[in-house]
């Protein structure tokens, strides 16, 4: 049976990982590799860097901090973040990342999509959405949730489907940062209504959120933060919880 | 030993060079034909389009080279499935070793099959201390039919080959670069093949 993956997700800025990382026996936490490894040996299924650097000199510390994990890890890992073009994500792909995320610059030039899965495949491409519930409509945000568009959630999702997107990472701004779960309806819709896997972003606090996530929301995966880098939820002990609500994961 | 892995422009080549490297086995990167021909034992990787991949093994002459290899030959994930007779994506031929074909998984599965996944049924020495059921790795959307051939059977939708294997010639549909501590132990069994 395929697994519920779950996908701790790492903040990088120039090569560093930043937000708090609190890990009991981590000699430097700032260090993506160092964290990136005790993840995979926790069992971490995949793992999510995303690029917040602000100039090109940081971007290019990115593509070494990318081959480090690459060399490092023995676990497939996604980067995302600022990439809008065929050569940054042949550059990112060179340095050994198994997938790539794209954002705004997907809302921006929605051929992006099919550009990169003509020439990759869909299944490296990614594609990131945030949205916000705004009374009973979902709609699609940039630039880390600060700018508002017209395109609905669940349009938009089918057409970066039918333009060769082969995953969604669906971050809910309603939920993202406030501990109290996943957005489990927008989520099961999305999943009915694609044919993609989705992954889950924005809300986990607790086991339960992850179990709600997978049996409620139907996602494919569930993506995490300052849960696990705090030590908040120990990834072996979710996932035996899990496996004892019988949702399949891989231990 | 000689470890080549086969370059053809086609995949994620660095992920293999550093699983290797991690088992501590320097490996060769090379489409030159007398280069690959004295390998002890070959990787034949692919991530991509079947039949874009395939023009690329034209254009290196690789595709007649690849069937008289006599050494350990393994193919990964879309090197596998070229290994077949013919794939349903882009229509394409393939060089025959495994006597199967390739088809797409239906819209009855979310497409493409993405994540840790059981493999079952191992035979061959490929799987020497490897669980039957144990995770690996997979990123598809077509796959091979379950066959005389397979050494080890997955499922999504439906009971399909895995894992193939024919003479010298081996072929999986899983990530073993990317399956953690499970994959290594393949690797390191191929080289000891």
């Amino acid at each position: 049976m395929l697994t519920k993956r779950i996908i701790p997700c790492l903040d990088i800025k120039n090569g560093r990982t930043v937000k708090g990382v609190n890990f009991v026996g981590l000699r430097d936490a700032g260090d993506p590799v160092e964290l990136a490894k005790q993840y995979a040996a926790k069992g971490a299924d995949e793992l999510v860097f995303l690029d917040i650097s602000a100039t090109l000199e940081q971007r290019k510390t990115m593509h070494n901090m990318v081959l480090k994990v690459a060399e490092h890890i023995n676990i497939p890992f996604t980067v995302g973040g600022g990439i809008s073009s065929i050569e940054d994500v042949d550059d990112l792909l060179h340095c050994g990342a198994d997938k790539v995320s794209i954002n705004s610059s997907a809302v921006k030039r929605p051929q992006l999509i099919n550009e990169l899965s003509n020439k990759f495949g869909n299944q490296c491409i990614v594609v990131a959405i945030d949205a916000k519930q705004i009374e009973d409509e979902w709609f699609v945000h940039l630039a880390g949730g600060s700018i508002p568009t017209n395109l609905r959630l669940f349009d938009w999702a089918k057409e970066v489907e039918q333009r060769g997107a082969g995953e969604i990472l669906f971050t809910s701004m309603n939920n993202d940062g406030t501990k109290h779960g996943f957005a489990n309806k927008a989520l099961a819709k999305l999943s009915e209504m694609v044919n993609i896997p989705v992954i889950a972003s924005g809300g986990a606090g607790s086991v339960q959120h992850f179990i709600d996530a997978f049996k409620n929301g139907n996602a494919d995966a569930a993506l995490a933060a300052s849960v696990f880098h705090f030590g908040e939820i120990e990834i072996s002990d979710l996932k035996h919880e899990l496996r004892k609500q019988n949702i399949e994961v891989r231990l | 030993m000689n470890t080549v892995i086969i370059n053809y422009g086609a995949g994620n080549i660095k992920s293999l060079e550093f699983a290797f490297k991690r088992l501590g086995v320097e490996t060769i990167l090379s489409n030159d034909t007398e280069i690959i021909k004295t390998a002890d034992n070959i990787i034949f990787p692919g991530v991509g389009e079947a039949s874009s991949a395939m023009k690329m093994l034209k254009t290196n002459k690789l595709d007649t080279l690849i069937p008289q290899l006599k050494q350990p030959v393994l193919g990964i994930c879309l090197g596998m499935q070229l290994l077949c007779n013919y794939t349903e994506e882009g229509n394409t031929n393939g060089l025959g070793i495994f006597d199967v074909n390739v088809k797409r998984f239906s819209n009855k599965v979310k497409v493409p099959h993405i994540g840790w996944n059981t493999i079952k049924n191992l035979k061959s020495d490929l799987f020497k201390s490897i669980n039957e059921n144990e995770y690996m790795y997979l990123v598809h959307s077509y796959y091979a039919e379950k066959c005389y051939e397979a050494i080890s059977t997955s499922d999504y939708e439906f009971e399909y080959a895995s894992a193939l294997k024919h003479n010298n010639f081996y072929g999986v549909q899983f990530h073993p670069e990317k399956s953690s501590t499970a994959g290594e132990q393949l690797l390191k069994n191929f080289l000891e093949l």
